[in-house]
């Protein structure tokens, strides 16, 4: 993650050659940077355009943050493997995937949730790895291997679903999963709901009745991406496997020649990448109570954008997990913040669009200006 | 972006001029309209007009939220953003009951008046603690059109159901065949989808039930083949065909008088009626729906409306049905002209 960290540590005795750099600049050479002032500043455009509008009231920022956070889950495993050099682009399809997979065997076949939670990901996993050993045996790009598993996933959703249930919207499954003190505990709710119990009692936040608060607590898909995040975060910076990753997708050769296992850092990556997108699905069908046939359409795209709005390079061996990570709030922010505003939605996606383009102009102005003063 | 300033704008002294003339109340109240549609549903483009001409005939601004790809997920989290932002009120489809229960708690859990629309039942709605729901119901739809058919003698029928996957899509077959005191299985087939299956299936029907009086299509998919069906047999013009829902070759079937009428859901009323019953809750100070009902019949724009586009609510002592609205030679032209804006 902090590539050039070796520079910027002054050596003890006083070196001329090397150029002393200030706090700022230090700051400023850090990848994550510029998105986390991305992040800043797309929160300052809604601050001033939707700031009364009850956005940044805590039921608004819940609402959004959710979104941010769904969409940071797969945007971490997409950014590591992005990182590496390869693309996933089933992404999306493996949540509506994911999502049948958890929902049609406790309604269907007497399933106990959490035996079809691990199911799914155990299943979603090996579609992972057949990916990257198609990518790695094939030598295709992974581009190519991944648009197809979008098509394949896609369409056995569609054909499973109808097959074992005769519908395209199998719901019910969130009462079940209720019940499952295992999965409810894992996956659905909230954190904290004595904290904000407490809060509202003190009239701290806004309550809907004596004892009820509006907020009753953090979703739970919020720390999961918070503690997804700051592993993948620690493991990408800070140990031998993170550096690693950084190899395989700066030079595989140089990587494979140095004794880097390129080939199962790739395959492990694209593991990582859908079992991401199973986590996604298993937290929204026990969220929602459903799992449909068109679930996660586009996400392959969206997660791909934050990683990119995050500084990962598209050709790979550059990027970071914070940076993704805020770039899945700039997204999520961008997307939800529109409805708060009183712009007419036939506009919401040329705006979105366009606060990207800018969110990226920016941060490859900043990236620019980083490397430039070195 | 012009084009939305100048909406805007109009909006804007449409409004003033509400205030200035009527003294409005609600003047100055936000609602909003979440959807389960996709962009690409154009159905839905009557309702947003609808909710355009309540918002100038109210002086309120109302906005109009869909999922992008039509994700109820998505939705959900747009029904929440409508609790957090504080609209005056909320109009939500009720896509999928289990889905949205959640979302659509905590509109009501901020005491923030919800009314429900399109898909869904008046039983679910009034479990999510909405106000009313405004839709077609498929029983009485089919019952309507069957107490028609009953007026013209109809004694026996035949229902060409299309989307058995869906279970209320038989409400409507069954309705008709309780209105003629038919039985409703032995007059319902299952279809499929492919056109050139519902001909034959309905040709072989017809050949093996020669006393059969009537025909009820369940919309386009269905009705098309069976027009041909009927043309091959010579029969059409001469039992009596009626079926839900529009589409250019249903146009000419009720012209030429082939088919007795359609049945519509008339979507405009599903937008502008929920707007319209919370500007007047909020105008008037009432959450009494009687008065409310009243003053919704008595307002000279709503009566406009429904005479300019030659619309009929069903209302009932709680939710109001749009439909079923019968589309029939006298006002197909009506029809023709708006249909995709405002029909």
């Amino acid at each position: 993650m902090d590539n050039s960290a070796s520079q910027a540590v002054p050596t003890p005795a006083k070196d001329e050659r090397v150029k002393e750099l200030t706090p700022f600049k230090k700051l400023m050479n850090k990848p994550w940077f510029a998105s986390a002032a991305g992040a800043l500043l797309v929160f300052s455009v809604f601050g001033i355009s939707a700031g009364g509008s009850g956005m940044f009231n805590l039921d608004g920022v819940i609402n959004w943050g959710q979104v941010a956070a769904y969409l940071g889950i797969i945007s971490v495993g997409a950014c590591l493997l992005m990182i590496a050099g390869e693309f996933d682009l089933s992404i999306g399809s493996m949540i509506g995937f994911a999502g049948m997979m958890v929902a049609i065997p406790p309604l269907y076949f007497g399933w106990p949730v959490w035996a079809s939670v691990i199911f799914a990901f155990v299943v979603s996993g090996a579609v992972g790895w057949l990916n990257g050993y198609l990518v790695i045996k094939t030598r295709l790009p992974s581009f190519i291997v991944t648009l197809a598993f979008l098509f394949i996933l896609r369409g056995l959703t569609l054909a499973l679903a109808v097959m074992f249930t005769n519908q395209t919207i199998v719901s019910g499954v969130g009462d079940a999963a209720a019940k499952d003190p295992l999965v409810s505990a894992l996956f659905q709710g909230v954190v904290g709901h004595d904290f904000f119990v407490w809060m509202g009692n003190k009239g701290w936040i806004d309550v809907s009745e004596p004892g009820v608060p509006l907020v009753n607590g953090i979703p739970k898909v919020i720390i999961w991406w918070a503690v997804i995040g700051l592993i993948a975060a620690y493991v990408l910076a800070k140990t031998r496997a993170g550096n690693w990753i950084q190899a395989v997708g700066g030079d595989a050769n140089a990587a494979k020649n140095v004794g880097v296992p390129v080939k199962k850092v790739k395959i492990i990556l694209f593991v990582l990448t859908a079992l991401c997108a199973c986590l996604f699905a298993v937290l929204q069908v026990c969220d929602i109570g459903s799992a449909a046939a068109d679930r996660g359409l586009q996400k392959e795209f969206e997660a791909t954008i934050a990683a990119v709005i995050g500084g990962t390079l598209l050709t790979g061996g550059y990027g970071s997990v914070l940076g993704a990570c805020f770039g899945a709030l700039i997204f999520g922010v961008v997307q939800i913040g529109l409805g708060y505003t009183d712009i007419n939605s036939d506009w919401f996606r040329v705006f979105v669009g366009l606060m990207l383009l800018v969110a990226v102009i920016f941060n490859n102005y900043v990236r620019r200006r980083a490397t430039e003063s070195r | 972006m012009q084009s939305v300033f100048k909406k805007k704008l109009v909006r804007g002294v449409a409004g003033a001029l509400m205030v200035m003339s009527l003294g409005a109340q609600a003047a100055g109240a936000k609602f909003v309209l979440v959807s389960h549609a996709p962009d690409s549903d154009a159905w839905w483009n009557t309702i947003k007009n609808a909710i355009k001409e309540a918002g100038q005939d109210f002086g309120v601004q109302v906005d109009y939220r869909n999922p992008p790809n039509g994700d109820l997920a998505d939705m959900a989290r747009l029904i929440e953003q409508s609790a957090a932002k504080n609209y005056d009120g909320v109009v939500a489809s009720i896509a999928d009951f289990n889905a949205l229960k959640g979302s659509m708690g905590k509109v009501t859990a901020k005491k923030i008046p919800l009314i429900t629309i399109n898909s869904g039942t008046a039983a679910q709605s009034e479990q999510l603690g909405a106000i009313m729901h405004v839709g077609q119901p498929e029983y009485e739809a089919g019952k309507g059109a069957g107490e028609k058919a009953k007026a013209s003698g109809i004694k026996s029928f035949l229902c060409v159901n299309h989307y058995a996957t869906n279970p209320a899509s038989f409400e409507r077959c069954r309705g008709f065949a309780d209105a003629i005191g038919a039985d409703y299985k032995k007059s319902t087939i299952d279809s499929g989808d492919d056109p050139t299956t519902i001909e034959s299936k309905v040709s072989a029907y017809l050949r093996n039930n020669p006393d059969t009086q009537a025909v009820l299509t369940l919309g386009p998919t269905s009705a098309e083949p069976t027009i041909k069906a009927l043309q091959k047999m010579g029969k059409f013009g001469k039992l009596w065909f009626a079926t839900f829902d529009l589409s250019a070759e249903i146009g000419k079937g009720i012209k030429q008088g082939g088919i007795q009428f359609a049945i519509d859901q008339q979507p405009y009323l599903q937008g502008y009626i929920p707007i319209a019953v919370m500007a007047i809750m909020k105008r008037d100070k009432t959450t009494d729906l009687a008065k409310v009902q009243a003053a919704l019949k008595a307002d000279k724009k709503f009566q406009y409306r429904l005479a300019e586009y030659g619309l009929a609510p069903a209302y009932g002592p709680r939710h109001i049905g749009s439909g079923p609205g019968f589309v029939t030679k006298d006002n197909i032209a009506k029809v023709e002209k708006y249909a995709g804006q405002y029909r």
